[in-house]
């Protein structure tokens, strides 16, 4: 069961409101000790999903609901710490396995949305939620301080199974 | 030298056949229309350079790069060649991210941008 988001922050799909979604998560990955290119890269990556929720997702309706969930991964002797993110909206169901970049090699205008969240997260996981929407899992961790930032190898992963939703009301 | 303004672009003609698209925000889904209307619009006008100048611009998002990429479509289309200056590093990440970092002309200065 997750724990419920230390900060969460309800918007409605519209995109004069990405602005103020980046700049949240990206104030708050500054104080969990993120890079400023790291912070940059991670409000990128929130940015592409709000995007993709209000464009595919909800057609670009402009006045559904998006929450977002932020919690810090506190350091430990497992782990350096880091962030995850949490993005739920009652958008229309797709199988999580569906959820994939294209390739990058046919250069042409849109689809890189979902190649840039797994680019620059470490984890990026979809899953649907138990009555309606889907639910974005996105974890980045902090870099060691010996260790420069960089960009990692990671795959998106999927889960089939319905999520608990999170009483929003 | 010809200049006007849109909603968030600047629009400078500094030559004769060239222009100048200088975005004075940052661009993402609820901006990227407008620089897409700029662009269409000037293509058309019978240059044969188009300047994109993101110094003002301190965060794009893949609809700006999309933006850019049916530009870049449209300028080879129309023998006019697109180039793009005064990127500073978060914008520049997103285009190597993208892999797009070798796809599009890229210049330090808009004055390289002209001489080129």
């Amino acid at each position: 069961m997750q724990q419920r988001p230390e900060i969460e922050l309800k918007l409605i799909s519209d995109p004069m409101y990405l602005c103020g979604a980046r700049e949240l998560v990206g104030c708050i990955a500054r104080r969990i000790g993120f890079d400023d290119m790291d912070c940059s890269k991670i409000a990128l990556a929130v940015d592409e999903a709000l995007s993709n929720i209000i464009r595919h997702g909800y057609n670009k309706v402009f006045d559904k609901p998006i929450w977002i969930g932020i919690s810090p991964i506190k350091p430990s002797a497992e782990s350096i710490g880091g962030i995850v993110i949490i993005i739920d909206d009652e958008a229309k169901q797709v199988d999580p396995c569906k959820m994939k970049g294209r390739e990058l090699e046919d250069i042409k205008p849109g689809g890189l949305g979902v190649h840039i969240i797994q680019e620059v997260m470490d984890e990026v996981r979809y899953e649907k939620r138990d009555s309606v929407g889907m639910r974005m899992i996105l974890t980045k961790r902090a870099p060691r301080p010996e260790e420069s930032p960089r960009l990692s190898d990671r795959k998106a992963t999927c889960a089939i199974k319905p999520s608990k939703s999170h009483s929003r009301n | 030298m010809a200049h006007q303004e849109s909603a968030f672009i600047s629009i400078d003609r500094p030559e004769q056949g060239i222009v100048v698209l200088a975005p004075t925000a940052d661009i993402d889904m609820s901006r990227s229309p407008d620089l897409r209307t700029s662009i269409r619009q000037e293509m058309g006008s019978g240059i044969h350079k188009m300047i994109v100048d993101l110094e003002e611009v301190h965060y794009m998002d893949s609809s700006g790069l999309a933006t850019l990429v049916e530009a870049m479509r449209n300028a080879s289309k129309s023998d006019t060649k697109l180039v793009i200056c005064n990127m500073n590093q978060k914008v520049s990440a997103i285009f190597e991210i993208a892999r797009l970092d070798t796809f599009f002309s890229i210049v330090v200065s808009r004055d390289e941008a002209i001489s080129l």
